[in-house]
């Protein structure tokens, strides 16, 4: 048994709520700070969009912002800000998130906001024609105009799964963008914007009860719909080595990622924490192995970096997610080399084991970087909401130090030696803007 | 139904806060905010210099600061931070470095003590500065393989001349010149505790922490070397500057001029002026060229603070086919700003809206330490935080449209493009007087 560690979590008293339209809500009260988050999460994300129509998730997510049933364009913004509170949303592989960053006084008009458009979103021609420029601004900006832009999240799952949901460009072709219509979007919303698709989560400066009237007064009349039944978007492992190659026209030097299918994040949450463990003592800090050996000893890369999650975040996804590794290296030649370098270092990994002590500053290290991204109230929420739709259980916030406490160094052994060769797929970025 | 309206304010909590000057002339500011186990530390040497060859010194020390001190070697080093659930990374800019970390609470001690090796006694080995060299040189080359980078550098040049605010971004050829011999130096003339700032925040008790940094920094004393350096000379926008990149899909596009720092009783209103241009999302600068034309996915203009001045920085990527049309748009709103009042509305909103920021960006034990080692370069701290709502309360519209018509005036801003200039020069020589030469 590893030994335990003193790590007490902060202590958070979720309140949780089903309202009769099936939205869920969570409530996470804290009354340090005289400031709220808010965030509702919906179930669909870049994997549920229908072919002929890639970044479309996207796309509304933009839409989402431009009016409401009560509210013309540009209010939605207005109010927000005006109230002292900052907004934004973003879209995932498996979901798309709508949150605000406000003072406490300002508590029932985000509820209003994000209740107001759940209800009705504008879509209009004339907004979605705005909103198709500024998403190809966004994508210009960056991915094409941009060295590495969107690498690898966005050409990785090409090469790394087989299914359209889960290997297309999530930031969606120009020629499918503009193909979008406000039918589809309208389907769109009408299809996946049930409240019984959606987590609310509240956190901050708030006094329960006094919420949860508030929610059912604002989100409460919103008529129920059925919530979509969500496929199952699993690949089997992956049975030999896959290779592919990117050109990137902005791009110096090459770069590689190297992406593993692992196992279901959810369903085997262990076995995924104990990947996270492998990945933090592989490349994390100057001490990480592969810093160690590619930076440091061999200078084969002038970076590298190993992570779950195909934005970065391991508890961010469903099954399928991937184990990626990413390295920039200033000669074409080094990519063997760099492949081989990997591959002995999680053998030994695999086969030999750990230095005494190294798992458990990995692990201290990964508890304190949990702690930090729940200082903040937003960030807090955002974490109970997407715990609350992806796990069902928003309580796991807490609970992921004492789990982390709990995986052993066999664990960690057994994630290494299922990251094999002939399991993974090769993505060599090509660099066009070489000197 | 109506939108709700806002109820009373809840009032923030009071911060303790303990403060000291060592004998060794570092001053020490730690403040206590609970709420995760963590504590923040920022320790900020000031570090300018007139020298051709210190931008590339300093960047170099910053990344090889780590590389080895006392009886630790890389490895050891970050072996120890990390299981203290720590972190410590070095950057440098014209005007300061700033060593900056967090640990675990109950690793403060230790960690203090780690910090104090790594100044009193960092190594510079020779293969770690030779590994930091040759990665950044290659990091160099990818930020100025991005059109946004090689036009703020532009607009530094155009803005400070031969300043060593322009030439923040090191030159490749000076960094590999640039030997462990030469870093040693630098750190023992330059990282000295006189006229440094040492800020703590989070779930500690200050008074007791105070002295946990007086004992673990004893060793570190001395007098730093202090180089003059020039006056910033005043900007002569000149002619838009057009730099090429073949085939770009997009423009980057940058103006400046002077500003006010935060001391300055104009600043205030200079802050919401800002936030009422281009500073915030619901900005005209925004509604017009975004959310109305379409042009970009967002434009930013801000306040930058540096010690010997501050500056106006207007940021935007536009589609190379609209280039013309978003600069005739972003001139049409700095004229209009700069000669018409702001309304009562514009105001009220930016108001609003810097208030609760403000908050918010102090309410983290990151956000809260960041913040008060930057006032600190000032001479400002808590004092200032806590007042600076009231000020804000205070603007009237004229003061907020007097700030507007000083400093956002399209002829005074230097203005640099950087694009596929086949395509953009002809339409942009069309608006204004334009160059092609740095």
């Amino acid at each position: 048994m590893p030994r335990p560690l003193k790590l007490l979590a902060p202590s958070f008293e979720l309140v949780h709520h089903t309202l009769d339209n099936g939205l869920r809500v969570v409530l996470a009260p804290d009354r340090s700070a005289p400031v709220i988050g808010v965030a509702v999460l919906y179930d669909v994300g870049i994997r549920s969009e229908p072919e002929g129509r890639t970044g479309f998730a996207h796309l509304f997510e933009h839409l989402m912002f431009q009016g409401s049933a009560n509210l013309d364009k540009l209010e939605h913004f207005r109010y927000v800000q005006s109230s002292g509170g900052t907004f934004n949303g973003s879209t995932h592989f498996d979901y798309t998130n709508y949150f605000e960053a406000l003072p406490s006084n300002a508590l029932e008009r985000g509820l209003f906001l994000e209740a107001d458009r759940m209800l009705a979103p504008r879509i209009t021609e004339e907004n979605l024609a705005n909103q198709l420029a500024v998403v190809k601004e966004e994508i210009r900006v960056n991915v094409l105009n941009r060295p590495y832009g969107g690498f690898p999240w966005i050409v990785l799952p090409n090469l790394l799964f087989d299914t359209f949901a889960n290997s297309h460009n999530g930031y969606g072709g120009f020629e499918d963008l503009e193909s979008a219509t406000v039918a589809d979007a309208r389907d769109f919303f009408t299809r996946y914007y049930a409240p019984a698709n959606a987590v609310l989560a509240v956190g901050g400066d708030l006094d329960a009860d006094r919420t949860l009237a508030l929610v059912a007064k604002h989100f409460g009349p919103i008529k129920k719909r059925r919530a979509p039944k969500r496929p199952s978007f699993a690949e089997p492992p992956l049975t030999a080595e896959r290779r592919g190659t990117h050109h990137d026209a902005h791009a110096p030097i090459p770069a590689v990622a190297i992406g593993y299918r692992v196992a279901d994040p959810v369903g085997s949450l262990d076995d995924q924490l104990a990947t996270v463990l492998l990945a933090e003592l592989l490349s994390e800090g100057d001490a990480a192995r592969l810093q160690q050996r590619l930076v440091q000893r061999e200078h084969l890369v002038t970076d590298v970096s190993a992570y779950l999650g195909e934005f970065g975040d391991p508890f961010d996804e469903r099954d399928p997610t991937a184990f990626t590794i990413t390295a920039h290296y200033p000669d074409a030649a080094s990519l063997e080399p760099i492949l081989r370098a990997v591959d002995e270092e999680l053998a030994r990994v695999a086969d030999e084991g750990l230095a005494p002590g190294e798992l458990d500053r990995v692990r201290t290290r990964l508890v304190s970087v949990l702690f930090r991204e729940l200082d903040s109230v937003l960030s807090r929420t955002l974490n109970f909401a997407k715990f609350e739709l992806l796990h069902g259980r928003a309580e796991l916030v807490a609970e992921l130090p004492a789990r982390l406490a709990a995986i052993s160094e066999d664990a960690v052994r057994a994630a290494a030696a299922r990251l094999r060769p002939d399991g993974r797929a090769v993505l060599e970025l090509v660099a066009g803007g070489a000197q | 139904m109506t939108v709700p309206a806002l109820t009373a304010p809840s009032r923030p909590k009071r911060l303790t806060v303990a403060e000291r000057t060592l004998g060794s002339g570092l001053r020490v500011v730690v403040v206590r905010k609970p709420g995760v186990p963590l504590v923040e530390v920022r320790l900020r040497v000031p570090f300018q210099s007139a020298q051709a060859t210190h931008p590339a010194r300093a960047a170099l020390l910053s990344d090889a600061m780590l590389t080895g001190a006392g009886s630790f070697d890389r490895t050891g080093l970050a072996a120890a931070v990390q299981a203290l659930g720590g972190e410590l990374s070095v950057g440098v800019d014209a005007d300061r470095l700033l060593l900056g970390g967090n640990v675990l609470a109950t690793g403060l001690p230790a960690l203090l003590g780690l910090v104090a090796t790594v100044l009193t006694d960092a190594t510079y080995p020779a293969d770690e500065v030779a590994t930091e060299r040759e990665r950044l040189v290659e990091r160099l080359v990818i930020a100025r393989s991005r059109g946004g980078v090689v036009a703020s550098e532009a607009l530094g040049h155009r803005m400070w001349g031969d300043h060593p605010y322009a030439g923040d971004l090191p030159q490749p050829e000076a960094v590999a010149a640039a030997t462990p011999a030469q870093l040693r130096r630098l750190h023992a003339e330059r990282i000295r505790p006189d006229g440094a700032v040492l800020v703590v925040v989070g779930d500690v008790s200050p008074a007791r922490t105070l002295d946990h940094v007086e004992a673990a920094l004893t060793g570190w004393v001395g007098r730093a070397v202090r180089p003059r350096v020039a006056a910033l000379p005043d900007a002569v926008p000149g002619p838009l500057l057009v730099l090429d990149r073949p085939g770009s899909v997009q423009s980057s596009m940058r103006f400046g001029a002077a500003a006010v720092g935060r001391s300055d009783e104009r600043y205030p209103a200079l802050q919401l002026a800002n936030l009422i241009f281009g500073g915030y999302f619901s900005s005209r600068w925004t509604e017009n060229i975004r959310e109305d034309k379409g042009y970009t996915y967002g434009p930013h203009s801000r306040i930058d603070h540096h010690v010997q001045g501050s500056s106006l920085i207007l940021e935007v990527e536009v589609a190379t086919e609209v280039t013309a049309p978003a600069l005739l748009e972003t001139r049409y709103e700095l004229g209009r700003i700069a000669s018409l009042p702001v309304t009562a509305a514009e105001v009220d909103a930016v108001r609003q809206y810097a208030i609760g920021t403000l908050a918010l960006s102090t309410a983290t034990q990151a956000g809260l330490a960041s913040t008060l080692v930057a006032l600190a370069a000032s001479g400002l701290g808590l004092d200032w935080l806590a007042e600076h709502p009231a000020r804000l309360s205070k603007l009237s519209v004229e003061e907020v449209s007097a700030a507007a018509a000083q400093f956002f005036g399209p002829a005074r801003l230097a203005a640099v493009i950087v694009g596929d200039a086949a395509a953009v020069t002809a339409p942009v020589a069309a608006l204004i007087p334009v160059t092609t030469e740095p």
